[in-house]
């Protein structure tokens, strides 16, 4: 045979190319230790966090409390760990949902155009003139405050960004013959759609929730900054910076701590989603 | 030669609307196919050539309006639902694509892809279908094709992809491909491997092909009858000894003086003048009739129509070419 096939570098090696990739080492070793201290706070908090000791009110970082206490004696290096419980709980439950609707919508009119499309593409325009965070409080205010509502508030809105990413891509994607040879081979719609165009157009989507759960966080401390997502005395980022705040100017630091564990989670799933792009960029 | 017709496809038109305005693709084309026999479909970029295979299985309808009827083993598919057409998409009708890159799905191995259209159009089970590919695989010269089956679509040469996807096409054993340029994005000498293989499989599974191409050499190594196009039209229609060796159609002489047979080097290469009318703007009589060099007002001012001159040859021209053998080129 005259066409000889060379092997090509496999995903394997481009694994291991990310991996020497200082930002994706960082970012998984971030993404890795906020996920233990997620899932398992106790072993690394040293009090209870919502344990209140009147004999220690109010005091700077010490040996004993490495973030110092806030103004009811609770621990605050205790208190930011377990917050990461629900920070980082709200990175996936703020974020799983929006996307599964988000890329079933998208990849469903990005296949079938037509009227659904059309009507698909006002309602995103409608949508996306307004600020995320407006749409969000509008929605928590008819549902009330409080976790549950927050993550359904950002799902009805998020999941809007998901399905343009995606119908975009699986658009994109149609102007490959597979498509074509997928219709004439006869196979079904959803095997084409589901089987075919979705695991190829996925990737930026992949890329995109990466950084969406950075935002998600973000957000979701800002809600409860403002009262309307966590509530206290639940340890909460947004919650703690606002306990924090009228005392900004004595102890800072009861603030400015949860405010470095924002700021470091976010990285952390940016540096991900930078090094997921490349990984997951598909194979000529 | 008589064969008994399987594809007969009746006044099929395909129009497109762009910005409000229709463009005619495929314009009133009717033409048969007999089991077994190879029919080139022959014509420039925007003939409509490759419109009217899509047509057939009713992919241009997503996009378009068609009208005709597309008669497929006595029965007019051109009206069946699309969940209908799948039991003739890929079992009866298979087709390949001209670009081996894109046409198979990146993601999948081509084992995963060959069992998906046996799990979609056979009763066969795991094991035979994986036995199958292996077969299929190996029949379209793939070397060690059980080894390859786990290999994905980037590991294979384009040559190589398009075997892929002629062993995919052809394994529900349907009994008509339509192969859209299947060889314009390869090598020269992939090139004849590739018509090579389609034909020999075409003759072992009696299979009917209808192969679209620009390249006449390829029609005249490949193909029993050949049907001409321009400007959405058939133009001239005929078995391919006679139309290559006495060509009626002065489009169809432009096409075969522009191939550089037996011409002295450094002849400066012909082409036929002018380019293809815009589809929005055909004009009122014959679509060649602005860049044909025998034109007349009648031309401008009338369309020919196919007129039949002798059994399976017809021509669409008020002035058809005669020429003495052997004085083509």
């Amino acid at each position: 045979m005259s066409d000889v096939t060379l092997p090509l570098p496999e995903s394997r090696s481009r694994l291991a190319l990310a991996l020497r990739r200082p930002g994706f080492l960082m970012g998984a070793a971030i993404i890795g230790l906020s996920t233990l201290l997620a899932l398992f706070p106790w072993l690394f908090a040293p009090y209870d966090p919502n344990f209140i000791d009147y004999t220690a009110v109010g005091q700077p970082p010490s040996a004993a409390h490495p973030f110092g206490t806030d103004m009811l004696g609770r621990d605050a290096l205790s208190r930011v760990i377990w917050a990461y419980r629900i920070n980082m709980q709200m990175a996936i439950l703020a974020t799983i949902f929006a996307l599964l609707i988000g890329v079933t919508v998208g990849a469903l009119v990005g296949y079938y155009r037509g009227v659904a499309d059309m009507v698909f593409g006002r309602f995103v325009d409608a949508i996306i003139t307004f600020p995320f965070l407006v749409l969000v409080i509008a929605v928590v205010a008819v549902l009330g405050p409080g976790l549950i509502n927050m993550y359904i508030a950002i799902t009805l809105v998020g999941w809007v960004y998901y399905a343009r990413l995606m119908r975009a891509e699986v658009i994109g994607q149609m102007g490959n013959d597979y498509a074509a040879a997928g219709l004439v081979m006869g196979y079904s719609d959803r095997r084409i759609i589901f089987r075919h165009l979705l695991p190829n157009a996925i990737t930026p989507v992949i890329v995109y929730w990466m950084t969406d759960m950075a935002l998600a966080i973000l957000l979701g401390s800002s809600l409860g900054y403002l009262g309307l997502g966590a509530q206290p005395p639940q340890s909460e980022w947004g919650v703690l910076i606002a306990e924090g705040r009228n005392f900004i100017t004595t102890a800072w630091w009861l603030s400015l701590m949860p405010g470095i564990a924002i700021v470091l989670t976010g990285l952390g799933f940016s540096l991900l989603g930078d090094a997921m792009a490349d990984l997951l960029r598909p194979r000529g | 030669m008589t064969r008994d017709t399987i594809l007969e496809v009746r006044n099929l038109s395909t129009t497109f609307t762009r910005a409000g305005r229709a463009l005619p693709a495929v314009r009133d084309v009717s033409f048969t196919l007999g089991r077994g026999e190879v029919l080139g479909l022959v014509g420039e970029s925007g003939s409509g050539k490759s419109v009217t295979l899509r047509s057939i299985l009713g992919l241009s309808r997503h996009y378009g309006t068609v009208s005709g009827e597309v008669i497929w083993k006595g029965r007019d598919i051109a009206p069946l639902s699309e969940r209908a057409l799948r039991t003739v998409r890929g079992r009866e009708i298979a087709m390949i694509f001209q670009e081996p890159m894109s046409s198979l799905n990146p993601l999948l191995t081509v084992g995963l892809q060959l069992t998906e259209v046996l799990k979609a159009h056979t009763a066969l089970n795991r094991t035979e279908r994986r036995k199958r590919a292996i077969e299929m695989l190996d029949h379209v010269g793939i070397p060690s094709a059980a080894a390859r089956l786990d290999d994905y679509p980037h590991q294979f040469s384009g040559g190589m992809r398009q075997r892929v996807m002629i062993a995919i096409a052809l394994a529900a054993r349907p009994q008509l491909l339509l192969a859209d340029e299947p060889t314009t994005a390869l090598d020269v000498t992939i090139q004849a491997q590739i018509l090579d293989l389609i034909l020999g499989l075409a003759r072992e599974y009696d299979m009917g092909v209808l192969l679209v191409t620009h390249d006449l050499g390829v029609v005249a190594q490949t193909c029993d009858r050949v049907a001409v196009m321009y400007g959405g039209r058939i133009v001239e229609e005929a078995p391919v000894t006679s139309l290559l060796s006495d060509p009626r159609h002065p489009y169809t002489m432009g096409l075969m003086r522009s191939v550089p047979e037996g011409v002295a080097p450094r002849t400066p290469l012909y082409s036929v003048p002018g380019t293809p009318p815009a589809l929005d703007a055909l004009p009122a009589g014959c679509a060649f009739a602005p860049r044909c060099p025998s034109a007349s007002a009648t031309c401008t001012a009338t369309d020919p129509g196919l007129n039949r001159l002798a059994p399976g040859r017809t021509v669409a021209c008020h002035h058809p070419v005669h020429m003495a053998k052997g004085d083509a080129a």
